[in-house]
């Protein structure tokens, strides 16, 4: 395959990845606050004091400075499918394309339209027409949500489709497989609900600094109860939408799994790395390995987590790179070799459809259907096996800060919950602290888990049948560069300012009286 | 229901969903063109502000719009999705960050320590203006002049030789700026810009309460009018006398067929009905504000915006309908693109098609809710005692 460019494959990845990654620094606190606001404010309209009023106030012009940003990243990504990913867009845009386009008609514009209201309506429209339109931005949010994450979770298993060879594409044939694949149901709720957890650690930790500098208490404390409340309900969802997500990798994804969890040679009753430090060992031939330097493990846990049986055997890096008879797991050569023949297939099944030879196009069409499930692996026939082991650290790493993360912030929302419910908030001062210092931390988190979810499934675009070097667009190394670059500068200076206005904001508090 | 219609119905109803929606676009870039004039029409701070506000309550839409036009686009016809983003590559990247760089400079313009300025958000908000709308106007004129680019679905079952398993290429190195350098393209892109500006125009004498800046939108509105006018006759006859892409209805072949625009026009006359009609009530809404005196009617905006959607809307058809290929390859006669060749599966357009029946409903609660906070014209105090504003 020295025909392929690997730099323009590389910076594609890197554009795609800057991009992402930026987007997601700014929706998930678009999908929470959209709630807390709500609630926020149906509480003022239940009460009619009009200090929740001042209170759903703040946070919502927090909200639109952030929402912004996320919009202006966000159009981006949804054209770099077809700019960067042009081989993609064709080869999957059947099923792809579709959950775009209802994010559009069914999301977007309910989101945009009631942002409106929601801002220009204060004095124009009743309370419960406004209440209902700022319930409707948080619905239309995560509905966004909602069809993304689907065509995400198609990536990573590519549910409900078939192959046509006359189109050499694949093609949608059951819209429900793909709306709800269990990878999709984990994915939307765990993701949304790192959203919410988020956007509470963010109004936890805002409220804190308020208090810390003995401004604003009602305040403070009214958004602390919310958040807490709102946190500790989704950090508990989190981690049980966590444990699915875990799941269904290790079902549908076991080299990410493998990955993400360094287990090199696979074992029945294989035991969790709950800690571990990781060192590169470069003395043995084959696939790559990392040695643990340091580790603590729980016996058994990871053959539970993975199929809720202790017994259960987990493969590891090896056994799927090089095969494993006892498990019935093929290797890599095998299924690059079978992937070829598909590939192959695909061409001899071409040309002779072009040429009305319809026995040898039926017996192509038959070596291509027994193959296809490792179409991709064709790409990589006499390649270094290496190339298809996803980035062990990086899974490794962002796995276990996440979980950890998770783990506190629970801790977290339970104590400010009790703290603020006992009204001895104020005092605690590194509790307070500690709220403010969680803000870059949840964001660490969120992040995190996209890079696990993302660097695991390498080389893959689509799980199996896609891989990288054959979805890009045909352009120069060069010019995806330069806009690598120009991204880079135009979202780092929108996110400087969009910090510099959002804590200008947040120091000049809410107003009015306190 | 939809699973009864022919394949090629669900096509054509998709073409039309796309065309209405690049109409509708076209119509909201208005709030483009109206940010290449905050200066113009603005002397004051106070003034600018208005109409940065005005213009602020509705960029969300268009900026909606256009990302919903991408998504169904990608969803009905990805084949097109994949060879003109891969291929024109710079044209659509340029048109992405100007309106990356429009959607903060609202929201930020004002903010207090906003890092940028309040300048340069305006600036950025001109560069949105100027380069979208252009940019937007030449990529569409390429659906009747063409690109260089081959299509060969082969590509992927290359595992050697030079090539990479691609589908789609580009011929040309400029990978989509030599459309702009094309002169039938760049007069569509400055109809589209000037039009931006006439309609905002419009839509500012229908929303404002402002003596003062209503005369200079009146004689700006003249200004722009002209051009408009003469770069759409220019490219409106070019189209008609120029050959076009045919296809051949039996063997799919792709073919050069002189007046093929004219003859689609003759062929569909429901479409050339469409076509006059838009462009008559383009030139009415413009030219009721033009003439009258005192009492001016504000409703221009509705007639043109009517007009523009009519326009906008045929001229797609006239590039998809009665076989003719939408994105043609001049390099490549036989990899254009039809609407035929380059759809989703049959069982995908019905899936979205259902889908589609909610668009009447969007579109309900759109104008329930934009009546509901738009009931009477704004002025300065009215901007400033908002909670929010820009
Ligand atoms: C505040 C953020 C946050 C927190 C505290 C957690 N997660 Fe998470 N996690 C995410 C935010 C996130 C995410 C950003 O939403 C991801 C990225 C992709 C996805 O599906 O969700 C994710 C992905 C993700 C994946 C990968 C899914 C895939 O590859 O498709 C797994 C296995 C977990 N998470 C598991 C957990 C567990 C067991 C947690 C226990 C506490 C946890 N996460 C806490
Ligand atoms: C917003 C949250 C997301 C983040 C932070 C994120 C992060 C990343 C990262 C780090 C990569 C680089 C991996 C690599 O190439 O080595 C990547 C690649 C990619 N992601 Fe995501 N991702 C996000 C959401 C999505 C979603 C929702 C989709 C699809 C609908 C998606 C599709 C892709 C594609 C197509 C690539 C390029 C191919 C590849 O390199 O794997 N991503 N993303
Ligand atoms: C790589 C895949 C993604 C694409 C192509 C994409 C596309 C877009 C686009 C085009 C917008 C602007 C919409 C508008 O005009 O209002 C947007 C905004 C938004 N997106 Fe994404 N997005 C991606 C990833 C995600 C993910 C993973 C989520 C959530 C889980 C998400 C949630 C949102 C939300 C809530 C908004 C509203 C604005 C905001 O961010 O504040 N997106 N996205």
């Amino acid at each position: 395959m020295e025909h392929i460019d690997f730099s323009l494959v590389d910076w594609s990845r890197a554009q795609f990845a800057l991009t992402a990654i930026y987007h997601w620094l700014f929706v998930p606190l678009t999908l929470g606050l959209s709630f807390i606001v709500a609630f926020m404010e149906t509480i003022y309209v239940r009460t009619g004091n009009p200090e929740w009023k001042r209170i759903t106030k703040f946070w919502m012009t927090l909200f639109g400075i952030n929402f912004a940003i996320g919009v202006a990243t966000g159009i981006i990504l949804e054209f770099e499918f077809g700019t960067n990913w042009s081989n993609y867009s064709w080869f999957v845009g059947d099923i792809f394309g579709a959950p775009l386009a209802i994010e559009g008609i069914l999301a977007f514009f309910l989101e945009s339209t009631f942002i409106a209201v929601m801002f220009f309506g204060w004095n124009k429209v009743s309370k419960k027409f406004h209440l209902l339109s700022t319930w409707l931005v948080a619905f239309g949010s995560n509905l966004s949500a909602l069809w993304i994450l689907v065509a995400n979770s198609w990536m990573q298993y590519p549910a409900g489709m078939k192959f046509n060879l006359d189109t050499a594409r694949n093609e949608m044939v059951n819209f429900w497989e793909v709306l709800f694949s269990p990878v999709a149901i984990n994915k939307f709720l765990h993701t949304i609900s790192s959203g919410y957890v988020l956007a509470s650690i963010f109004v936890m930790g805002v409220s804190a600094w308020f208090l810390l500098k003995n401004r604003e208490h009602l305040f403070a404390k009214r958004s602390m109860i919310v958040a807490s409340v709102f946190g500790l309900v989704a950090t508990a969802f989190i981690i049980l939408t966590g444990d699915g997500s875990a799941r269904v990798v290790a079902k549908y994804q076991p080299m990410k799994f493998a990955a993400m969890e360094n287990l090199f040679t696979g074992q029945q009753n294989a035991p969790l790395a709950v800690i571990g430090l990781l060192q590169t060992n470069k003395s043995e031939p084959g696939p790559n390995k990392q040695d643990f330097k340091i580790k603590i493990e729980i016996p058994n846990m990871l053959s539970y987590m993975a199929f809720l049986d202790p017994n259960a055997y987990v493969p590891g890096i090896q056994d799927l790179v090089n095969g494993n008879s006892e498990h019935n797991l093929p290797s890599y050569q095998e299924r690059s070799q079978k992937g070829k023949l598909a590939i192959t297939a695909l061409a001899e099944y071409r040309i002779a459809k072009n040429a009305g030879n319809d026995s040898l196009a039926n017996a192509s069409l038959t070596t291509f259907q027994e193959n296809y499930a490792h179409f991709g692996y064709g790409y990589y026939a006499n390649r270094d096996v290496n190339e298809l082991i996803p980035n062990v650290k990086a899974t490794f790493y962002s796995f276990r800060i996440m979980v950890f993360l998770g783990l506190h912030f629970l801790a977290l929302f339970i104590v400010v919950l009790i703290l603020t419910l006992k009204n001895t908030i104020d005092k605690k001062k590194v509790i307070l602290y500690t709220a403010l210092w969680s803000i870059p931390l949840a964001y660490i988190a969120s992040e995190l888990g996209w890079v696990l979810a993302e660097l695991g499934r390498q080389p893959w675009v689509i799980q199996d049948i896609l891989p990288t070097i054959a979805a890009v667009s045909q352009v120069s190394a060069s010019s995806v560069q330069v806009t690598f670059v120009l991204f880079a500068v135009i979202f780092t200076a929108l996110l400087i300012a969009e910090i510099k206005i959002m804590t200008t904001q947040i120091k000049k508090g809410p107003g009015g009286h306190e | 229901m939809f699973e009864t219609f022919s394949y090629i119905a669900l096509q054509q109803y998709w073409w039309m969903i796309v065309s209405l929606l690049g109409a509708i676009l076209v119509f909201l870039m208005f709030v483009q063109g109206g940010q290449t004039l905050i200066y113009t029409l603005g002397k004051t701070e106070d003034e600018r502000s208005l109409l940065v506000n005005l213009l602020g309550r509705k960029w969300e839409f268009t900026f909606t719009t256009l990302v919903t036009f991408g998504g169904a686009f990608f969803a009905s016809f990805p084949l097109f999705y994949s060879t003109s983003f891969g291929g024109a590559y710079w044209v659509w990247m340029l048109i992405l960050i100007a309106f990356v760089v429009q959607a903060v400079s609202y929201e930020y313009r004002r903010k207090p320590n906003n890092f940028l300025g309040q300048r340069t958000y305006e600036v950025l908000l001109f560069i949105n203006g100027l380069l979208g709308t252009v940019l937007i106007g030449t990529a569409v004129a390429t659906f009747f002049t063409g690109s260089g680019f081959s299509v060969d679905k082969m590509n992927i079952t290359k595992l050697t030789g030079d090539k990479m398993p691609i589908i789609s290429e580009w011929t040309g190195p400029a990978h989509g700026l030599e459309a702009a350098l094309n002169l039938q393209n760049l007069a569509l892109g400055l109809t589209v810009f000037f039009l931006s500006r006439v309609l905002a125009l419009l839509y500012f004498m229908n929303r404002l309460n402002h003596a003062v800046m209503m005369e200079r939108i009146k004689k700006q509105l003249l200004y722009n009018a002209i051009p408009f006018v003469v770069f759409f006759l220019t490219f409106a006859i070019w189209l008609i006398l120029s050959s076009g892409f045919a296809v051949n209805p039996d063997t799919k072949e792709v073919f050069m067929e002189p007046y093929k625009y004219l003859h689609n026009l003759l062929a569909m006359p429901v479409v050339a009905i469409l076509f006059l009609l838009g462009v008559v009530f383009v030139l009415l809404g413009i030219i009721r504000p033009l003439t009258c005196f005192e009492k001016c009617s504000t409703k221009g905006i509705w007639i043109t915006g009517l007009g523009t959607i009519l326009t906008v809307f045929s001229l797609f058809l006239i590039a998809g309908f009665n076989n003719t290929a939408y994105y043609p390859s001049i390099t490549h006669l036989q990899s254009s693109l039809t609407i035929e060749n380059s759809s989703s599966s049959k069982y995908t357009l019905v899936a979205m098609s259902y889908v589609s029946l909610f668009v009447p409903f969007v579109l309900a609660y759109i104008w329930y809710a934009w009546r509901s906070i738009d009931n009477r014209k704004i002025d300065i105090e009215e901007v400033n005692s908002e909670s929010h504003s820009y």
